[in-house]
């Protein structure tokens, strides 16, 4: 395998793996709690939430990359500050790949926690409430594991957007060997350079073989966790 | 352990505006569906915000908008049984029991998970889902999971409503049960005249959105004033009464404040309370003690008031003894017997009128 594999190519699909797996672990907490509000509250700015949300589905990945780079550059206003005060550099790190990536695959993540939370029946989290469950604890002992068959398909759906994110990502965090290269802009670099398709095709299997993976365990992973809950 | 409601709220299509007091014992909130009951559970429970109020469970005040207080669901320690039951899905049946036992405070008296389990005869089904339950199993472990939270009250909102008759028989005794070996006082919501006659101990009647009438259940049961919203068909008073003998002809004697009643065999212990229902329309009215005639039960008594209604029929309200029976007979029989409050008659009741789901096991 890895004398079929040069060091170039390991090194793309290890980074993806890398940069899809904080994208996602990143912003599940967030994507969770986005998806609540959006599925069960009530507030001013519900509908500007959920544009913002789904914005970086619309948009071209370029402006997207863009805007990152420029509130999260060295010398954007958050991308500074967060220099100053952790001594955190995104852009062009591959840092800046997990954001561009998490951001990219936010809105889908969103979506499905979304509608796996509007299924639930808010008359189990009232019945739990009146057992003497705070919020919280209605939501970790109730909503939490009936909406987990929907969190696996938001995190698989995140986690494959995220290895595949290619615009946003070489607007950002540009395209370094090694820092951030990723699999889809290795594949890209690959493509432009003459006797390159060997590496590209080598590459695009293993985008394939990985995408396949997650889907096949995503659905077994939800099927068990849906028996689970459906209570039969 | 008291609860004392008052409050006031707008609905979509009504108002609501109640005040009535629940003493210890299952008290029973009456009326056609529509008429705020359920509205009112979910006041005491938290579950809804009243627009105007004041709720005190034991000299606690738990809502009060004058005072400013509104203590959230989880806080006020009340163990609400729904008419769907909700178990959670994803939890086994001994989970979900157990769900109910993790938020009681440490300190708080109440029946043990196997007392639970024994009184409401789920052990069969700890192990499994909750999912294939049948309507009546699912409701008694909703009951229990209520218990384990070690409740100060217990809430009820139609909890036999979705289950056809065999599963209510089923139910019926386990709450009669509850009633009889737990202190924790109820609200039971309910729109069934039979379910009402035979769990409560007190009424509180609604129409509308208001109260109509409240108090211990054989007064209210047996007022003639409540005939016309509890339905002709369904008029009828309890009698509280005790085992004494059981007959070797398959009857039960039973003495009550009036008499003596013989009625179908009741599987219960010589001695014991109970209580039995008798329809308005199941009793005959005598002037003269009848003689050769089939029915068993004659009971002599008092007219104690008359009630018109719109058709040719009258309600007469007779005491017998301390209580109260209700008798639904035609005016031409009334004016041909010329019954006058005061007047001396006698009620017949026949043995087979009363039927089992009328007597309660308690």
């Amino acid at each position: 395998m890895m004398d079929w594999f040069g060091p170039e190519e390991w090194q793309a699909v290890a980074l993806s793996l890398k940069v899809s797996f904080w994208a996602v672990l990143l912003s599940l907490p967030f994507g969770t709690l986005t998806a609540y509000a959006l599925a069960r509250w009530q507030f001013r700015g519900h509908q500007v939430l959920n544009g913002l949300v789904h914005l970086p589905l619309i948009l071209p990945p370029v402006v997207t990359g863009y805007l990152l780079l420029l509130t999260f550059g060295r010398r954007g206003p958050v991308g500074a500050w967060l220099e100053e005060t952790f001594g955190l550099i995104l852009a062009f790190r591959w840092t800046g790949a997990v954001l561009a990536a998490a951001i990219m695959a936010f809105p889908l993540m969103v979506r499905a926690i979304r509608l796996a939370i509007e299924a639930v029946d808010p008359k189990l989290e009232q019945a739990a409430s009146t057992l003497g469950a705070s919020r919280l604890s209605v939501f970790t002992t109730v909503t939490l594991p009936l909406i987990l068959p929907g969190v696996i398909t938001g995190v698989v759906l995140a986690f494959a957007k995220a290895m595949g994110e290619f615009g946003a990502t070489i607007t950002f965090v540009s395209n370094i060997p090694g820092q951030t290269q990723t699999l889809p802009s290795a594949i890209y670099t690959f493509l432009q350079v003459p006797g390159g398709e060997g590496p590209a095709l080598r590459l695009v299997i293993v985008s394939v073989i990985v995408a396949m993976g997650a889907l096949i365990a995503s659905e077994l992973l939800a099927r068990r966790a849906r028996k689970r809950v459906s209570g039969s | 352990m008291n609860l004392s409601v008052t409050m006031q709220h707008q609905l979509a299509d009504f108002s609501l505006d109640v005040s009535f007091e629940a003493p210890r014992g299952i008290t029973a909130l009456f009326g056609a569906s529509g008429t705020g009951k359920t509205c009112v559970v979910n006041a005491v429970s938290g579950l809804l915000r009243p627009d105007q109020g004041r709720i005190i469970l034991d000299g606690e005040p738990i809502f009060d908008t004058a005072m400013k207080i509104n203590i959230p669901p989880h806080k006020r320690r009340l163990g609400y049984v729904f008419q769907d039951g909700r178990l959670f899905p994803h939890l086994s049946v001994r989970q979900n029991l157990m769900y109910g036992a993790r938020y009681a405070p440490p300190d708080a008296r109440g029946p043990s998970f196997d007392e639970v389990v024994d009184l409401l005869g789920i052990a069969p089904l700890l192990d499994r889902r909750p999912g294939p339950l049948s309507g009546g199993e699912k409701q008694r472990v909703a009951i229990g999971r209520a218990l384990l939270s070690r409740p100060r009250m217990l809430l009820m909102d139609e909890p036999l409503a979705a289950l056809d008759s065999a599963r209510k028989e089923e139910i019926l005794p386990f709450l009669e049960n509850l009633r009889e070996h737990t202190d924790i006082p109820t609200l039971y919501v309910s729109h069934s005249v039979a379910e009402v006659a035979r769990l409560a101990t007190s009424v509180v009647m609604l129409d509308g959105g208001r109260v109509t009438q409240a108090g211990p259940a054989e007064q209210v049961l047996s007022d003639p004033a409540t005939v016309r919203q509890l339905g002709l068909r369904e008029a009828g008073s309890i009698l509280p009464a005790t085992v004494r003998t059981h007959h070797p002809d398959g009857l039960t004697e039973l003495s009550v404040s009036g008499g003596r009643l013989f009625l179908p065999k009741i599987d219960q212990p010589i001695g014991s309370a109970t209580r039995v229902r008798i329809l308005a329309h199941d009793i005959i009215v005598a002037r003269n003690y009848p003689k050769d005639i089939s029915a068993l039960n004659i009971l002599p008594g008092e007219i104690t008031s008359l009630r018109q209604g719109s058709g040719p029929g009258m309600i007469i309200q007779i005491k017998c003894g301390v209580d109260f029976l209700l008798a639904r007979i035609t005016r031409r029989s009334a004016e041909a017997m010329s019954l006058k409050p005061g007047a001396q008659v006698h009620a017949v009741i026949k043995a087979v009128a009363v039927a089992r789901v009328d007597v309660a096991t308690r």
